[in-house]
């Protein structure tokens, strides 16, 4: 028996060492420049800004990229409006990356720094993918850490840490000549101050006048989170694809999720390009949520951030895309212009609209809709 | 039978060299096509992953990690 | 046990034999002879061109690499056909429409053929994108290059030359 296996491990290096001998090489990702506007209007809050990504490949082996993204927020949310009071505010988020291109492997790096006037954030991603199996098979794998300051508004010695670690494994495969699919899982772990400086729950209370009172919410120190995803993409006889993607996602702190989605493109013609999606969204609530508590310091974790809550969400998405191939621009190869809506629903059920009336803990459920558009431009050099 | 995973372990590597794949590289035209692509504009993707993240509890997965394709090279 | 470990190594053995059959087939063996159909219309049969050297080059209109070589390829054609050299391009698509656009974009003067049923792409075992393969004047296979990197016409430069020289 120990013979066998003794031989057995020397077949399997040496079938390795075969594989790697016939191995084909990769392709870098393609060099491109996208320029795009972005809008987000629902439930009090408008978010707008640019997006912008430069990526260039230098030599045969290496691609570099560049982003800057930005978000100006007016902020008159559902949380806002019974809390506190309306705000501007502007995230700022700034990423470079490098691609290496060894063989039938690709390796990333990335470094991402997002800061806001009260929030720092720095991510570090590496990942490498590689290709098996006469290209049919992609695997990749992926780790990124990352490090966050809290900070609030109007108190400049509150400084609080986050500290953010993230596993993620893909398996892409090809199926047939027209069928391909992805299986994708992620662990994310988050240790630190991880709930909102400036929000609160609310409890009974008898002796306020609206018959609640409120007190800062209160996270745990820890949060970990799985989530699995499957995503399939069809090639239709009538040159149109069709695409569908499911995830699974649960976590410690008892949440558990589950989304949806389908999408078809469609090109029209040489230049045209039209893509429908449809997403549904499902989530029930953080053990440690509740939208109103029976009394102050009820439980340990107390969270009324409805993004914590039980509810559902549809989104439904349509994008244009126009091609255009300039024939005497030297630096350009071909570009396009984008225009894309997403309306998006979202349904509470166990988070509630206090800016409606009613008795305390029966107020209306909350619901708001969302008008998402983007508008970009693509160059490939 | 500690022998029989490694002895599937073995198979699996030597289909990958040996066998060929059952779709050739000359037949990728479909899975070339940039419509088939999961993620054909990434900033546009990341952007809508952040606009759900943003107000929702569940993350991670979301983005696609790449494959398919033409297989060139 | 003796007997069930002997099976074992066996079959090893055989998958192994298997494995070395269909990776080395092709260099130093006679290159299977074809008839396909040119851009004009009429065949052309590799066997007919014994006695040159012959540059079969396997593309496709949606292989990013493919479309970088070719222009490098007319470059080669161009430059040694007076010498004894030729060069197919044969398109694997089973439908020639998207090559023939690709073709007004991208010029060429040498002999392109549409392998639109891949009985040719599957002749020659074609496991990358693009292939190429080197033919000598006694219809030999030479030298085959799997997949593109910029500057691998260096060295199709220099195999041409070593076989035009023969």
């Amino acid at each position: 028996m120990a013979v066998t296996d003794h031989i057995l491990r020397w077949v399997v290096i040496a079938a390795a060492g075969l594989c790697a001998a016939e191995v084909s090489a990769g392709v870098l990702p393609e060099d491109r420049a996208d320029a795009l506007y972005h809008s987000y209007d629902g439930g009090g809050v408008e978010v707008n800004g640019p997006s912008l990504l430069v990526r260039k490949s230098l030599g045969q082996n290496v691609s570099v990229s560049a982003r800057h993204y930005v978000d100006a927020i007016s902020s008159a949310s559902i949380d806002v409006v019974t809390t506190a009071s309306p705000y501007e505010e502007e995230r700022t988020e700034n990423g470079l990356g490098v691609d290496y291109l060894a063989g039938d492997s690709t390796m990333s790096l990335n470094l991402t720094t997002s800061s806001e006037n009260d929030y720092e954030a720095k991510t570090f991603a590496f990942s490498i993918g590689m290709d098996m199996f006469g290209d049919l098979t992609t695997v990749s794998l992926g780790y990124s850490v990352g490090q966050d300051k809290v900070g609030k508004t109007g108190q400049p010695e509150f400084s609080k840490d986050v500290d953010r670690q993230s596993y993620r494994l893909g398996l892409s495969q090809i199926l047939t000549k027209d069928w391909q699919a992805e299986l994708g899982l992620e662990t994310i772990t988050d240790e630190g101050f991880l709930n909102n400086p400036y929000r609160s729950v609310r409890y009974l209370d008898p002796a306020s006048p609206k018959g609640y009172s409120y007190e800062p919410e209160v996270y745990p120190h820890t949060h970990t989170s799985n989530a699995v995803s499957i995503r399939t993409g069809y090639y239709l006889p009538w040159h149109a694809s069709l695409k569908g993607e499911y995830r699974y996602f649960t976590d410690t702190w008892g949440i558990r999720a589950h989304n949806a989605e389908i999408g078809y493109t469609h090109p029209l013609g040489n230049h045209w390009t039209l893509d429908l999606s449809y997403r549904y969204y499902t989530q029930t609530a953080a053990d440690f949520y509740a939208d109103i508590f029976p009394r102050q310091q009820a439980q340990n974790y107390l969270a009324r951030d409805k993004e914590l809550s039980t509810f559902h969400s549809h989104t439904f998405g349509a994008a244009v895309s126009y091609l255009f191939e300039p024939a005497g621009w030297r630096f350009i190869d071909h570009g396009s212009l984008t225009a894309s809506y997403d309306h998006m629903l979202f349904r509470y059920e166990d988070f509630r609209d206090l800016s409606a009336a009613g008795p305390a803990g029966e107020e209306p459920l909350y619901d708001f809709t969302a008008s998402v558009m983007q508008l970009y431009l693509s160059i490939w050099y | 039978m500690r022998t029989a995973p490694l002895f599937a372990l073995v198979l699996l590597l030597l289909e990958g060299c040996g066998m060929s794949p059952w779709v050739k590289p000359y037949e990728r035209a479909h899975l070339a096509d940039p419509i088939m692509r999961f993620e054909r504009n990434p900033v546009s993707s990341s952007y809508r992953h952040h606009v759900f993240q943003a107000r929702e509890g569940a993350r991670g997965a979301e983005s696609s990690q790449g494959g398919g394709g033409c297989g060139c090279n | 046990m003796r007997t069930k470990r002997h099976t074992f190594l066996r079959v090893i053995a055989v998958l192994l034999a298997a494995v070395s059959f269909s990776t080395w087939a092709s260099t130093g063996s006679v290159a299977p002879d074809f008839t396909l159909k040119g851009r004009d219309g009429r065949n052309i049969k590799l066997s007919e061109l014994r006695g040159e050297v012959v540059m079969i080059n396997f593309w496709a209109s949606w292989c990013a690499p493919c479309r970088q070589e070719m222009p490098l390829l007319n470059d080669l054609y161009q430059r040694y056909r007076k010498l004894g050299f030729t060069l197919l391009g044969v398109n694997v698509e089973q439908n020639p429409r998207a090559a023939k656009r690709l073709l007004k974009d991208i010029p060429v003067d040498f002999p392109v053929l549409f392998d639109d049923r891949n009985e040719v792409s599957k002749a020659y075992d074609i496991s990358a994108m693009p292939s190429t393969v080197l033919v000598d004047r006694d219809g030999h296979i030479r030298f085959v290059h799997r997949g593109y990197k910029p500057g691998l016409e260096e060295r199709y430069q220099q195999q041409i030359r070593t076989l035009i020289r023969e």
